[in-house]
């Protein structure tokens, strides 16, 4: 056998390949467009059923009051979302978040209503006890290693007994005021305004001030790591737009009622999850575990631990979501929270997560949360029938699934 | 008779959107012979395969097809089976729960007069079938119990049941052993001899020189040349130069050996299975040194793999004891994680199974074993993770255009590049290479050595495990032999020659099987 030196590669050729191959990802105008059309289908569809509603109920989808209630309203399954779209990322599901809801807030309304505890106890216990159930679940479906559909699906009808035992088949009402104001509270009027709440109009300019300076430091940094990035008009487009619907909604709320206290729960909870998912070790874990489990086992993730906190965290979210409704419902029910898992999977998988596991994003969970509320909101507001709402629904669960797929396929066909 | 052709592909060009997968290729095949098509991956093989059995309908590619004399418009694969041209493809596409007869017979089910299915039938047939083929199963055994190389030949067999004309083969013998290899060969000179003819896809290029009649050599979506292989220049050098456009005067690039300290010892290493009751390895010790290759040389079953993933955190088997050393000190690993910081890399021989998360991009893939040399307190750093793997994209050669594109959509050898990339951020001691060069074309093999070479020069120790015979002697300078769990040899590579390995790797084998 003979032994020669290596074939010399041609490295200018590589380069210049590749510098070509960064250039059209910016400037090349039908790409992006094309490109985007298929990663951010979501969000067309989005504006496309607000401006839909819009229409069809004359405007009034749009008022201010309105949005005030859209956001009241699905707060708690949006919350609940969050945490589902993690635990579908990682390929599992969760069946038994309503019924963790409906437990968590009749802990709490036992301890505040029946025992007289202060409001705050009831926050903890609730809090507790969603974690306590998320130990249990991740126990075993990482250490035992039950499928989550199982695990869940028996979690479904042991916390709905739990509930019924608790509360004793009975409703518990009313929570005390401060209890109350979690959910249907608002800031208003801190520093005045005329007709109108300057306070609700402030944090606005400064939610759309911090993303600007975010989206511009993540630009610097990635220039100067030699990134490809946006064409700066399009970059400062994309930042007017934003800006633009973010004040648009906060002049709207500023005209209703202010800011309600669930949305900056909300806007925390989705800023924080987002990172969570994105930017951390752990994040990237419950991706690299739900798009090959075998594959991360042997990259040294430790898979069982991961498994193990993300239904601790789908446990501690259930009873932030539990809060929230035990508070606007101002009372616990046997009933809470009935179906409240399928609107969290549903706004899961609209928004763009993966049957497999592997894919999905908070935000894109809650669009797809959103477009569920937007739907309902707005059927109910032209007094379409329960029935025919459902059906809706379940229709645009599918189409939202089949574009994806379509997608994918189409994807992989064009190699 | 030389010019009765069974098939005339002509001027046949596919494109995808942005790639022209094929471009005016000329492909011609004569009755009764076998036809091996070789290329790099990406060359236009398997595309040119898909257009033929139909998989790419008519009217999604611009040419001809004429079979048989006649041009032929097919619509989908039961049209082309339905004419007797049947694909095997390189991943077989058997159902493992269901009996050998009924995969045989899938699709196409064997009815009796009632109009349900008459399984007694179903099954003489079968049996008929695999005597044909040579494997000596019974018909209800559950494809699942059977070997890479039986499911193969069970593959085989349900072409033969479609009364197949051109049975078309997609790297057959790419999964199989030398044994199952050689089977394999006869087999489809038998089916020749009984009038079949066979186009067979493959990388292993003496496969080709020892079976094929004639051989086409596809680069770049175009037809290079067809060979025919009486021809006294018809060597594997041609073929090499044709697939890459240049002279590959060697496969194994040159490199100096200076061994150093030991790195890696294995000490009295004995694995249960995790099921069965029994040792998948036995008792095996050996070093590994810095600045060397050292091979692991062994038949399917041997225990190879069991041995490297035991090794690597105990992610293989239950009951595992002996002694495990890296750098001279002892180390007690008890997951991959451990091992990993120990200083240990695998890598494993599917990477597409165990090795890569395919649907993410190559920037992830590259940090996945070693987040945490790129996050403060749990925090990821993006644009160094970028950096880092920007950097390994242009230090292996990884040919995408960024270090966002998706995995799955590289070419094999560009997938191991990751794979190897992933393991190199980790900074490990000592790289255990699992069939490193598996499915991979002869270019990216010799950057895949390249590699090799650059790391133990470096000092770092390579444990290398290979069914290529050849490649472990071109590669290494010292080889194991394990058979059935035991290691029945140590050789330096000045002294070994295939045969010697062999009669190694096959010692013991009857008296422990």
């Amino acid at each position: 056998m003979t032994r020669t030196a290596p074939p010399p590669a041609d490295p200018t050729k590589e380069q210049a390949t590749t510098s070509a191959a960064l250039h059209a990802g910016t400037s090349d105008i039908r790409s992006l467009i094309t490109r985007n059309l298929r990663q951010s289908g979501i969000y067309i569809a989005f504006v496309a059923i607000i401006a839909l509603f819009a229409i069809l109920t004359d405007g009034v989808s749009l008022s201010p009051i309105n949005i005030t209630n859209i956001v009241l309203q699905y707060s708690y399954i949006l919350v609940l979302a969050i945490g589902m779209v993690i635990v579908i990322i990682g390929g599992h599901i969760d069946l038994s978040v309503g019924s963790v809801v409906a437990l968590t807030g009749a802990i709490s309304a036992v301890l505040v209503i029946q025992r007289g505890f202060p409001w705050w106890a009831g926050i903890v216990a609730a809090l507790a006890v969603g974690i306590a159930v998320g130990v249990w679940q991740g126990f075993w479906v990482a250490y035992v290693g039950i499928p989550a559909f199982i695990v869940t699906l028996a979690g479904m009808l042991l916390f709905r007994g739990l509930t019924l035992r608790v509360l004793d088949n009975i409703s518990l009402s009313p929570f005390p005021a401060e209890y109350q104001f979690i959910a249907s509270g608002f800031l208003n009027g801190l520093i005045g305004g005329q007709g109108f709440d300057a306070f609700t109009l402030l944090i606005g300019a400064v939610g759309v001030a911090g993303y600007a300076v975010s989206t511009f430091r993540t630009r610097t940094a990635r220039i100067t790591y030699h990134q490809p990035v946006e064409s700066f008009p399009l970059f400062v487009a994309r930042i007017v737009l934003v800006g633009a619907v973010v004040m648009y909604f906060a002049w709207q709320l500023a005209h209703a009622r202010g800011l309600p206290i669930v949305l900056i729960i909300l806007a925390v909870l989705v800023l924080a999850y987002g990172l969570l998912t994105k930017r951390t070790v752990f994040g990237r874990q419950v991706y690299a575990i739900g798009g090959n489990l075998s594959a991360a086992m042997l990259s040294g993730v430790k898979v069982r631990a991961v498994n193990f906190w993300i239904f601790v965290n789908m446990g501690l979210l259930s009873g932030v979501a539990g809060v929230i409704f035990s508070s606007r419902s101002n009372g616990a029910q046997p009933a809470a929270g009935n179906m409240f898992e399928l609107d969290a999977i549903a706004a899961a998988f609209i928004g763009g997560a993966a049957v497999t596991g592997g894919v999905g994003t908070v935000v894109g969970a809650m669009v797809g949360g959103l477009i569920m509320a937007v739907m309902s909101n707005g059927m109910q507001l032209m007094g379409i029938d329960q029935s025919i709402q459902s059906v809706v629904k379940c229709l645009v669960l599918l189409l939202a699934v089949a574009f994806d797929v379509y997608n994918k396929r189409r994807a992989n066909a064009s190699r | 008779m030389d010019d009765d052709y069974i098939l005339e592909m002509r001027d046949i060009t596919k494109t995808f959107p942005g790639v022209k997968a094929l471009s005016d290729v000329n492909f011609a095949v004569r009755r009764g012979e076998i036809h091996a098509i070789c290329g790099e991956n990406g060359a236009g093989k398997s595309t040119l395969m898909k257009v033929l059995s139909g998989v790419y309908p008519t009217g999604s590619y611009d040419g001809e097809i004429i079979y048989d004399g006649q041009p032929v418009r097919f619509s989908g694969i039961r049209d082309s089976e339905h004419v007797g041209i049947v694909i095997i493809h390189q991943e077989l596409a058997l159902v493992p729960y269901l009996s050998i007869a009924e995969n045989i017979y899938l699709g196409n089910e064997v009815r009796g007069r009632s109009g349900l299915i008459d399984w007694n039938k179903a099954n003489a047939k079968s049996a008929r079938l695999l005597a044909q083929v040579g494997l000596d199963e019974n018909p209800v055994t559950p494809v699942g119990e059977l070997g890479v190389g039986k499911q193969q030949l069970v593959e085989i067999a349900k072409a033969l049941s479609k009364d197949v004309r051109l049975l078309i083969l997609d790297e057959p013998t790419a999964a199989l052993n030398d044994n199952d290899s050689a089977h394999l060969l006869n087999l489809l000179r038998t089916l020749r001899d009984g009038g079949i003819t066979c186009i067979m896809i493959s990388h292993k290029l003496n496969e080709i020189i020892s079976i094929a009649d004639r051989t086409t050599v596809i680069r770049d979506g175009q037809t290079v040349e067809t060979i025919d292989m009486r021809d006294a220049d018809a060597t594997q050098d041609r073929i090499i130069r044709g697939m890459v456009g240049r002279s590959i005067e060697s496969f194994y690039p040159d490199r100096e050996s200076h061994p150093g300290e030991e790195i890696l010892r294995v000490e009295d290493w004995t694995v249960w299975h995790p099921v069965q009751d029994r040792k998948v390895v036995d008792g095996a010790n050996l070093t590994v040194r810095a600045g060397e290759v050292v091979g692991i040389a062994g038949l399917m079953g041997a225990g190879r793999t069991e041995l490297a993933m035991s090794v690597f955190g105990r992610s293989y088997g239950r009951n595992i004891s002996g002694r495990l050393f890296v750098s001279g000190k002892e180390v007690r690993t008890r997951n991959v994680a451990e091992a990993i910081d120990a200083g240990i890399a695998y890598a494993t021989e599917d990477r597409k199974k165990y090795g890569l998360n395919l649907i993410q991009d190559i920037r992830t893939n590259v940090s996945a074993a070693a987040l945490d040399k790129l996050a403060q307190r749990g925090w990821v750093n993006g644009n160094e993770e970028i950096k880092v793997a920007e950097g390994y994209r242009s230090d292996m050669n990884i040919k995408a255009p960024t270090v966002m594109s998706i995995v799955g959509k590289l070419s094999g050898g560009n997938q191991q590049k990751v794979v190897l990339s992933k393991w190199l951020y980790t900074d490990p001691e000592v790289l255990i290479l699992d069939e490193p060069t598996r499915g991979i074309d002869v270019g990216a093999k010799y950057e895949i050595y390249v590699i090799i070479n650059k790391l133990v020069a470096a000092g770092k120790a390579v444990l290398v495990i290979s069914s290529e015979l050849p490649e472990l002697l071109g590669i290494c300078d010292r080889i194991y032999t394990l058979s059935a769990g035991r290691i029945t040899g140590e050789v330096p590579v000045h002294e070994a020659t295939q045969e010697s390995l062999m009669a190694l790797m096959t010692k013991e084998r009857e008296l422990v099987g």
